[in-house]
């Protein structure tokens, strides 16, 4: 962090006096693009009043590759494994909402055995972004390690489950346009029941661990309120949205994959603040173990991959699709045009996070510097698909 | 929802002057799109978002797309008359289309729970200074994405209110995802004290002038 202290007239003046010897100076604040709490290379410059934040501006693009361009020069498996690297924690999921895209631009149709991995291996990555999520949040809080120890144990057992799927923890490459890369073992699959079955019992822990803390309830009630009305129309998705209160959950709207299939809830919240948030996490992740349990009732054998799908050659028809899935940080979206040739015309990621952090200012001014971190954390953010 | 017609007719109905074209698509996922006119984008947008039966109060989606000056090759069937007999003859026609840049917005509603509608504009070329109008009053999730439209693509929108580069830095020059772009041979080159270093080491290697006479001095050794 570096400091200037200036004085700067285009801000606003504050309503009440702060009672601080710097009434009316502003400090202008670079915070990152190498702080600890910000996730990797982000940067916000924060105007501060004594320690109150009156003017944020995010700086992007540290990370960023131009993965848009990468993805027009190579065909259109060719940027499957690329999709990995946007959101390097849900890999499974950046990969079903390419995959669905695709399937929806050619007209590919999904064998059933292969839907149902798919929904297993969304709602774990759901499982694990939210665990990890929620420990990185009370690390930046200030409770050092235990509680992030606590989510990685359980975030590494879905990873090893991962491994041995799909050959790597998180870069796993496993959709296939019209199904899947690898079958499940009958073994793997027990596997992930049991661990599965025995996440509940992780969630009952740790949410004695936090939620009811006092110190976290201090930190987060109250804290970047974000209203239902500002919210739908910056185009925040995912949990922060419906931490609003706003029914709007994908899996439900859409009715992708096999979704409809299965009986879950959507939790909602009621205030909109961190506190709501970080509830929403956990009430999802036991949603996610409700429709994990029905899809491992269901599941039976069958063909993982739709024969008709070209490997080599791979030509859509001419036009354009649209295809979104609820991702684990909110509406993860691929926008393809195709001339006819093996590469696509246009290939557009829709990052959730990257959205979502259209209203980080909005959230921040008015609380002091440490509710940054706080309020940051609950975005959910994860740079390589913010900087794309 | 209702067809892409209807909402046609009703736009054009409630916004007069407007013009909307349906941009048809054929790929199987049948996402066809309205193309409207850059004077009545906004109250377009804004019929869109308010309109009770439509709602689209979730814009989700923002993106660029260049399009390249483009010869299309169309099929015309003719009647003519050889020797004495009517034939059909299909003869080729080339048109030529301008290039363009095209911004796409994918809107839904939330309310309703339907979408997508995909409305789209596009800028007379491809020109610097190229521009559209900005939909950000209308739905605030265009404000990052519009800048990185324009960062990336080098759309202007007219209204934006905070119009700057996003991802790249602000001191580069033109965008990078247009069709025709050629990145620079070394982003990071800046004269150092060692370019001058190297520019004085020339004279080094020039050969030296020659006083008149001087070739006689000195003879090389014999034997």
């Amino acid at each position: 962090m570096s400091a200037i202290v200036q004085t700067i007239e285009a801000f606003e003046r504050p309503p009440v006096s702060m009672g601080s010897r710097l009434e009316g100076e502003l400090l202008e604040v670079s915070m990152g693009p190498q702080h600890p709490s910000t996730h990797g290379v982000f940067r916000m410059n924060v105007a501060l009043e004594g320690e109150v934040v009156r003017k944020l501006k995010p700086v992007f693009g540290y990370l960023h590759r131009n993965h848009e361009k990468i993805g027009e020069n190579t065909s259109y498996l060719g940027s499957m494994p690329y999709t990995d690297r946007l959101d390097y924690l849900c890999s499974m999921t950046n990969n079903w909402a390419y995959a669905l895209s695709v399937e929806n631009l050619a007209g590919i149709e999904v064998p059933e055995r292969a839907e149902y991995l798919r929904v297993i291996l969304a709602e774990l990555t759901r499982l694990q972004n939210h665990a990890s999520l929620l420990g990185f949040l009370l690390s930046d809080m200030g409770a050092w390690g235990t509680p992030l120890m606590y989510a990685f144990r359980e975030r590494e057992k879905i990873l090893d489950l991962f491994e041995s799927l799909s050959g790597s923890r998180m870069m796993c490459d496993y959709m296939r346009f019209g199904g899947c890369r690898v079958d499940a073992s009958d073994e793997w699959l027990a596997r992930a029941k049991q661990i599965v079955d025995r996440f509940p019992k992780f969630l009952d822990e740790f949410e004695e661990l936090i939620l009811g803390n006092e110190i976290v309830i201090g930190r987060t009630q109250n804290v970047g309120k974000l209203s239902a009305e500002l919210a739908i129309n910056a185009g925040i998705t995912g949990p922060m949205l419906r931490a609003c209160g706003v029914n709007y959950d994908i899996r439900k709207v859409d009715g992708y994959g096999f979704y409809p299939r299965f009986k879950f809830r959507i939790p909602l919240g009621e205030h909109g603040d961190t506190y709501d948030r970080l509830m929403m996490r956990a009430l999802e992740m036991r949603e996610s173990v409700e429709i994990l349990k029905q899809a491992f009732a269901q599941i039976a054998p069958g063909p993982i991959v739709n024969p008709k799908v070209k490997v080599r050659a791979f030509r859509p028809p001419i036009g354009e699709a649209y295809g979104r899935i609820e991702g684990p940080k909110g509406e993860l979206g691929f926008y393809l045009i195709s001339d006819g040739t093996p590469n696509p015309y246009r290939y557009r990621v829709r990052p959730p996070s990257f959205i979502n952090l259209t209203v980080l200012e909005d959230l921040c001014l008015g609380h002091t510097v440490a509710d940054i971190m706080v309020i940051l954390g609950s975005v959910d953010i994860v740079m390589g698909e913010v900087d794309r | 929802m209702e067809s892409l017609d209807q909402i046609k007719s009703r736009i054009e109905a409630a916004v007069p002057g407007a013009k909307i074209d349906i941009v048809p698509n054929g790929s199987p996922s049948q996402q066809h799109s309205l193309l409207i006119d850059n004077e009545h984008a906004v109250a377009v947008a804004k019929f869109l978002r308010v309109d009770s039966a439509l709602c689209l109060d979730f814009c989700s989606n923002i993106t660029g797309v260049d399009w390249l000056d483009r010869v299309v090759k169309k099929a015309i069937k003719l009647k003519k008359v050889v020797d004495g007999q009517e034939k059909e003859i299909v003869e080729t026609a080339e048109e030529k289309i301008p290039g363009y840049l095209e911004a796409i917005y994918h809107l839904y509603s939330m309310t309703h729970k339907h979408g997508p509608v995909i409305i789209r504009m596009r800028t007379r070329d491809r020109a610097e200074g190229a521009r559209v109008v900005s939909l950000t009053p209308i739905w605030r999730s265009a404000e990052f994405q519009e800048r990185e439209v324009f960062d990336l693509y080098g759309i202007h929108f007219e209204g934006h209110p905070d119009q700057r580069r996003i991802l790249m830095w602000d001191e580069f020059q033109d965008y990078p995802m247009r069709k025709d772009y050629r990145e620079p041979d070394d982003y990071e080159w800046e004269p150092t004290p060692h370019d001058e270093v190297l520019e004085k080491a020339k004279g080094h290697f020039q050969p030296r002038p020659q006083i008149d006479g001087a070739e006689g001095i000195v003879e090389p050794l014999k034997g």
